[in-house]
């Protein structure tokens, strides 16, 4: 990072706490949930709606093993699609995603350190924990938190897992979503997120997020609501549906190497793309009300079985007691 | 006498349940410690976003001694019954007594329960309340398994008198109780130590927080008024708003912020549910123009920029909410500008309800039924039909997908943006109304029609389908349509006959259901029925007309069971009453606010016709304020003794007396005068009914009151002379019909 601005060598008071670029809130973001004990993982290399698909938070939020993880997950939705013009909506953004599991008793002060750590004065503005329950269909996945607020607007999601899968969540993780360009631009006080210095402004080559997004976003907004073949984007439904449960109903005793190997993870990528084929249909409108309860409800008993598979696992906090 | 103080400290519990929760601290702790045998002067009982206290004055230091005697076996039961009686009152043989009882001999005990200090008492009970508090919804935390709103992170808990505070020890899944809490998140973080209540309130008030929500309530209301005030504006009041935002804060600092130039010419309409919504802002208007110019908005803290920057960010928040708002009115006013096509026509795609067709139908429905109720209340059926056709149009606008409850609101801007005149534009926006059982009901023709239309074809539509509502189930708000009927047919005094309504929308529903499975003949059948209604008054002779029609005309329809032709000739009329039914039920519950008994309003529906709600009121009305009077009360005991006579007469010989009562077998002057009193009473009575002034008819009645009390005073009814008992039974009868005119007083209870 040649050209990241060093906070020590900045005469200015004010910069010293001020991020000056996207980038540099995801990477103030990174070192302080690595400081506070976060495993840093990856993006999940899978087309997801949101951080929570990640397995390390759906799957790890099961069973009994203590965990803790962090991690950037690029997000699509595809009817968000506006073709890069509308100042804040976009169809492919990003999610900063934390899951401790259990919930440490200070959660609440490790994130709004985590604030003050992106250059949010504590002091000065007005924090805010909204009533909020979050809940997801597709994942059969509910938990109660907040809203996060700073002067009014939402900047994160808090929400203490009840229910994942179906199953109980016994401990329960903690779960904190930023979605990162809308915080980005509170705390670099930009209008429209395509204006927003994604690495820093004073780089020899500057990049706005529109010179890294713009064409994208047009390029898959017309792909999401006129392009994309449905017959084929229905096939794939089927077939992911149908690869899931078969995979799940493999012996878990390998013939290969003699081993119990549940294959939990490689069926949850097949829930996964189904999640997203289900999103982009939506988006081509082929969808009707009523069947999109039943597309619904078809993804959640894959996140369901998947769910029943990993708790079947090692990490699942499988002791061979139970079989 | 010491005062307890309890304090469950959290994260943030939810604004909407605080009050309630609060309530139910002070109710299970005090029912759960007077029932342990303590008592308490005063209960006081509160809540922030983070705790819920509850402080209790003058609580018994210990609960008394008690002492019962308990009767057990007899002497010669077995042995088993002793053992286990002396296990339940935890005695030895020899501490029992035996004495006579009347069964015989029986053990008796006499069990003492030693009185506790009140701290043992406290410590048992709270963590119970705590263990099985009735949030609406509750949450596990971390690896344990206690339930909270949120994660309880202390209990304080302090029993203190003269001598000072002390601990009541206890510990709730880890959480042991102590004398500490905390002050403000932000502005005075760490723990306090307290030691009783007046200290606990003071302290926490030096620490930032405002114990009391009323307080807090009071505290923003009364700066924003004033902040508002200086700057010559006032604020729109909203008590559920200000409720809200009082359970939000701790250390309310109440902001004024400016609305963006560009948004002023917003409804204001959408400026007002867009920052309450979104942001829980006051609106603050300027008097004189009735705009809305600014918001208020409520901090949780102090800062040393006095707010500024708070301010700044909700400001900035608010302008890109209100783009988002400007964008939607715009657009919308393309759309509306050029005629609503593209919304009416999308609503086609749009479903009611599965088996009811689309949102189109539906608007289609109430548009041919509008326009057949307005010629009945003096409204152009055509504008009817064209006023309910955009009445609903809004439903597919970009403003009220965003903002659900400015239907109609924006429905009437629209219209008025398609040209159409304000008395058509009016109907987008009174054809819901009334919206609950304070809201207004629509008077102008226009919107009454379109209103009635709206109510009856949702109601008629769920009874085709049978989803009336059940007990506490009503997830379709059918009885709120229908009191919505109610009022509008009663308030405006309109005069309409139901049946012919009901009838026809009924049908009308059925060839929604049916059109897919129907041949086109049937359909078309069904459509003449409807058509046929408004001569014949009622489905069932227009059915059978239509019927004998096609017969004559050589065309035939299948009507063996099963036929769509045969389940609907049969079920409508039965639908039909039991809707009616269903409005005479709402119509007993709304009555009951003028204190009009059910008896009344039973005796008022036994005279036709009961399907014209005014006249069924008015009778009521009538006949209650009759009731009300010495003359009613005492008419109707006349009525009385007079029916029962005459019942029993009846019954014993076989007969009924229910003609020819002649005065020429009149024998005494007090009979003579009863036959001259009917006689003027019906004379005036009939002019008085014919006029519908019911009160005036029921005037006339009292004046029997005189000539019936004589007459049951001087003559024997059941004569043993046959000719005069008869005649005289026959008399009774008359009476008896005479002021059965305007309602059946037979239906009144005692």
């Amino acid at each position: 990072m040649p050209n990241a601005p060093d906070p020590d060598a900045m005469p200015d008071a004010e910069k010293t706490t001020r991020p000056r670029s996207f980038q540099e809130i995801i990477l103030r973001l990174q070192r302080y949930w690595a400081e506070k004990g976060c495993a840093i993982m990856q993006p999940y290399d899978m087309e997801v709606g949101a951080g929570t698909f990640h397995p390390a938070t759906t799957l790890r939020s099961l069973g009994s093993k203590p965990w803790a993880a962090a991690y950037v997950q690029p997000s699509r939705r595809p009817t968000d699609g506006r073709y890069g013009e509308n100042p804040n909506r976009l169809q492919h953004y990003y999610q900063y995603q934390v899951l401790i599991k259990p919930s440490p008793p200070d959660l609440q002060d490790l994130y709004l350190g985590s604030l003050a750590a992106i250059g949010i004065d504590l002091d000065i503005h007005d924090i805010r924990f909204v009533e909020d329950d979050w809940e997801s269909p597709t994942l059969g996945a509910w938990g109660l938190g907040w809203e996060v607020w700073c002067d009014g607007m939402e900047v994160s999601q808090f929400t203490y897992f009840q229910q994942v899968g179906g199953h109980d969540c016994h401990p329960v993780s903690g779960e904190l979503t930023y979605g990162l360009e809308r915080l980005a631009m509170y705390v670099l006080g930009i209008d429209h997120v395509m204006d927003m210095p994604f690495n820093d402004p004073d780089a020899p080559i500057a990049l706005s997020y529109g010179d890294v997004f713009r064409q994208t976003e047009e390029e898959y907004s017309r792909h999401n609501f006129d392009a994309a073949e449905t017959e084929m984007l229905l096939r794939h439904f089927e077939d992911a549906e149908a690869e899931c449960q078969r995979l799940l109903a493999e012996p878990h005793d390998d013939p290969r190497t003699g081993k119990r190997i549940v294959l939990a993870h490689p069926a949850y990528d097949q829930c996964i793309k189904a999640s997203h084929l289900f999103n982009l249909l939506d988006a081509r409108g082929v969808i009707s009300v009523t069947e999109r309860q039943a597309y619904i409800g078809r993804v959640r008993a894959l996140a369901k079985l998947c769910a029943d598979a990993f708790v079947a696992t090692e990490a699942g906090g499988w002791t061979g007691e139970a079989a | 006498m010491p005062d307890l103080l309890l304090e469950l400290f959290s994260e943030e519990i939810p604004a909407r349940m605080q009050a309630r929760a609060s309530e139910d601290l002070r109710r299970l702790v005090t029912d759960a410690l007077v029932e342990a045998g303590l008592t308490y002067a005063a209960a006081g009982a509160y809540a922030t976003p983070r705790r819920l206290t509850l402080a209790l004055e003058g609580l018994s230091a210990q609960s008394p001694t008690v002492t019962e005697e308990r009767k057990g076996p007899r002497t010669d039961a077995p042995e088993k019954a002793l053992e286990g009686f002396l296990r339940a009152t935890g005695l030895t043989k020899d501490q029992l007594e035996a004495r006579d009882d009347k069964k015989g001999q029986v053990w008796f005990a006499k069990v003492t329960k030693t009185g506790r200090p009140a701290a043992e008492i406290v410590a048992e009970v709270v963590p119970q309340v705590v263990r099985n508090f009735p949030w609406p919804k509750s949450m596990r935390w971390g690896a344990g398994s206690l339930r909270w709103v949120r994660p309880l992170h202390s209990i304080l808990c302090i029993l203190s008198d003269e001598a000072g505070a002390t601990v009541v020890p206890f510990d709730v899944d880890g959480i042991a109780s102590g004398d500490t809490t905390e002050g403000h998140r932000f502005m005075a973080p760490g723990r306090i130590k307290v030691t009783a209540f007046e200290d606990y309130e003071a302290k926490l008030r030096a620490a930032k927080v405002i114990l009391d929500p009323q307080a807090r309530a009071d505290a923003i209301w009364h700066d924003a008024t004033n902040l508002a005030f200086a700057a010559g504006l006032e604020v729109v009041e909203d008590r559920g708003l200000l409720a809200e935002v009082a359970g939000l804060v701790e250390w309310p600092v109440v902001l004024m912020g400016e609305i963006g130039a560009d948004f002023l010419d917003l409804p204001p309409e959408v400026l007002r549910t867009s920052m309450k919504e979104h942001q829980k802002f006051f609106s603050v208007r300027n008097p004189a123009s009735g705009r809305i110019e600014r918001f208020v908005t409520v901090a949780n803290r102090e800062t040393t920029d006095h707010g500024a920057t708070i301010l700044a960010g909700n400001q900035k928040v608010l302008s890109a909410r209100l783009s988002d708002a400007k964008f939607f009115w715009d657009n919308d006013l393309r759309v509306a500008k050029a005629g609503m096509d593209d919304w009416t026509e999308a609503l086609k795609s749009v479903t009611f309800e599965r088996r009811l067709g689309s949102v189109a139908d539906r608007v289609e429905r109430i548009a041919d039924l509008s326009a057949e109720i307005a010629p009945l209340i003096g409204a152009d059926p055509e504008q009817a039909r064209t006023a309910a056709r955009i009445a609903k149009a809004d439903l597919h606008s970009e403003m009220v997908f965003e903002f659900p409850e400015l239907q109609g609101t924006m429905g009437r801007y629209y219209a008025e943006a398609a040209g159409h005149p304000p008395e058509i534009a009016a109907v987008a926006q009174e054809h819901y109304q009334p919206l609950g059982p304070s809201d207004a009901v629509p008077t102008a023709p226009l919107s009454v029609a379109v209103a009635l239309a709206e109510k009856i074809d949702t109601l008629t539509g769920f009874w085709a389908i049978d989803e009336k509502p059940t007990g506490s189930k009503d997830p379709f708000a059918l009885r709120r349509a229908a009191l919505g009927v109610i009022r509008i047919l009663v308030d405006n005094h309109l005069r309409l006959r139901l049946y012919p309504l009901i009838d026809r929308q009924i049908v009308r529903h059925k060839i929604t259901i049916h059109r897919p499975r129907a041949g086109d003949g049937v359909i078309d059948t069904l459509e003449e029925i409807v058509d046929e209604i408004a001569h014949h008054g009622v489905f069932g002779s227009a059915f059978r007309a239509v019927l004998d029609r096609l017969r004559e005309a050589g065309t035939s329809h299948d009507l063996s069971d099963g036929s769509v032709l045969h389940t609907v000739g049969e079920r409508v009329p039965d639908l039909s009453t039991d809707l009616l039914a269903f409005f005479h039920d709402r119509l007993k519950v709304h009555l009951r606010a003028e204190e009009i008994g059910h008896d009344v309003i039973d005796a008022a529906l036994s005279k036709p016709p009961v399907d014209d709600l005014a006249l069924v009121v008015s009778r009521a009305r009538a006949l209650q304020d009759f009731l009300r009077t010495p003359e009613g009360e005492n008419l109707v005991q006349g009525y009385r003794r007079a029916a029962n006579i005459l019942a029993q007469a009846e019954e014993k010989d076989g007969v009924e007396y229910r003609f020819g009562a002649d005065l020429k077998f009149a024998e005494t002057e007090e009979e003579r005068a009863l036959f001259a009193a009917l006689e003027t009473a019906t004379a005036r009575i009939a002019p008085a009914l014919e006029a519908e002034e019911f009160a005036a008819a029921m005037g006339h009645m009292a004046a029997l009151r005189g000539p019936i009390d004589a007459f049951f005073e001087a003559v024997q009814v059941n004569a043993d002379n046959q000719i005069l008992r008869r005649n005289r039974l026959n008399l009774l009868h008359q009476i008896v019909q005479t002021c059965e005119q305007v309602a059946d007083l037979g239906k009144l209870s005692g």
